[in-house]
């Protein structure tokens, strides 16, 4: 019954000679809003498509509440699925969307669907819609079957500013009315910094980062002080990035517990710019597992 | 009623931001016992933030029994934070904006002027513990 929304074990997949994920292990905690972040390729698509049994694992498992999306395809029934790009049937309309939606799936909520699509009228052409309202009926059929997962694949892509954010709110308030557990592929940390509760960052095939938005914020500090000779330094676990400017140093680091050294100006970080450091290639950390922190470290 | 606003920037986690908003609000003095906290469905159409932390907000302020949850009606404040000091605050605030004046006349810019105060504020703190 709690089985994991999703889950992964020694996951791959190989493309010809490339393989777009590889080594992906990670769960997915129910009820949570997933931000899975990461470059262009780094995998994203693969994992969402290897969640709804659009792909096959070259190695590893892949369970989706509880079930093999590629042996159980039933299961599919409770995952809301959004590809890139939202595709839909250009000459349907609106009206004729909907229909087709409501008689593929056992389950529907008219109401729900009707809460996403206020603003746009049913005997419109899908392939005359803007793209926002496109984006918002590819929302209203994945919420529509009141799913027990969503799976949302650059849903921003095309989007402006003020659609993205009409966009995320249509998409929690959904959210609020089924309980269901988001991911949120996106290359664009600013759109989905403020929804994600548990992010997955993966980078060249693999995962670089999961876990608790809360705890990685909390466990990370930026540190500013004059430039010295790098040691060890108390409450620091590991420095993820070290930058320096004239006489000035400037540290992302992992924190163990507290900073008590004076000469150290102390910042918090925003999830963009943590993001962003484990994403770049410059200078990669070599953390170990911890014991007690509940994050979970890659690659 | 209390309107949020959010800072995806301070790196402060979301549901922190709402407890503290409440927290100032409750120590203001200007959302008072028995005022109503916005629906978490308010708050998440309003900010377009996830439900669960909302919720997750609201039930950590539960839990230092400053506000109370009634079933299908709402969250409501219980008790307050507004210290007895409350009545204080006006000359404290005066006072503040004497010295606020005597530092932009001996020159200091807003920068200046928060990091002495939080320098200050920092060390006399780090003496009373020592």
């Amino acid at each position: 019954m709690n089985a994991a929304p999703l889950d992964a074990r020694g996951l791959g997949k190989r493309f010809r000679r490339e393989w777009g994920l590889r080594d992906c292990t990670l769960t997915i905690p129910q009820g949570a809003v997933v931000g899975l972040a990461g470059p262009n390729a780094a995998g994203k698509s693969t994992l969402l498509a290897l969640a709804t049994g659009l792909l096959a694992p070259t190695e590893g498992s892949i369970s989706v509440l509880g079930s093999d999306p590629l042996r159980e395809p039933s299961v599919l029934a409770q995952v809301g699925y959004v590809a890139q790009g939202a595709p839909l049937y250009r000459s349907f309309t609106v009206a004729d969307t909907i229909e087709f939606a409501r008689r593929t799936n056992a389950r529907w909520d008219d109401e729900l669907v009707g809460d996403v699509l206020t603003r746009v009228a049913p005997s419109t052409k899908v392939g005359s819609l803007s793209a926002g309202d496109r984006a918002r009926l590819a929302l209203a059929i994945a919420l529509g079957k009141r799913p027990q997962l969503v799976l949302l694949d650059e849903p921003f892509a095309g989007l402006d500013p003020l659609a993205g954010r009409e966009f995320l709110q249509l998409l929690m308030d959904g959210v609020a009315e089924t309980s269901a557990t988001v991911v949120i592929a996106s290359h664009v940390i600013a759109d989905i910094e403020r929804v994600c509760d548990h992010i997955v960052l993966l980078t060249d095939g693999g995962v670089r980062l999961e876990g608790n938005v809360e705890e990685l914020l909390e466990s990370h500090r930026i540190l500013m002080g004059p430039r010295r000779p790098l040691g060890e330094i108390r409450g620091v676990r590991s420095i993820v990035r070290e930058r320096y400017s004239g006489r000035q140093l400037t540290l992302l680091v992992l924190v163990d517990g507290p900073i008590v050294d004076p000469s150290w100006t102390i910042e918090r970080v925003g999830l963009e710019e943590l993001l962003l450091t484990y994403m770049a290639p410059e200078r990669l950390p070599t953390p170990k597992p911890p014991e007690r922190v509940p994050l979970r470290w890659h690659g | 009623m209390i309107e949020f606003h959010l800072d995806p920037r301070s790196g402060v986690a979301t549901y922190l931001q709402i407890v503290q908003q409440v927290k100032e609000a409750l120590r203001l003095g200007t959302i008072d016992v028995g005022d109503q906290l916005p629906t978490v469905r308010e708050v998440v159409a309003d900010l377009a933030v996830n439900p669960n932390t909302v919720a997750k907000a609201y039930r950590d302020l539960e839990r230092e029994g400053l506000v109370v949850a009634r079933q299908g009606r709402g969250t409501f404040v219980a008790s307050t934070l507004a210290p007895a000091s409350l009545r204080h605050h006006d000359a404290l605030r005066a006072g503040l904006e004497r010295w606020l004046a005597a530092a932009e006349a001996a020159g200091l810019d807003e920068e200046s002027v928060r990091a002495l105060i939080s320098s200050t504020l920092r060390e006399t703190l780090a003496r009373r513990v020592a």
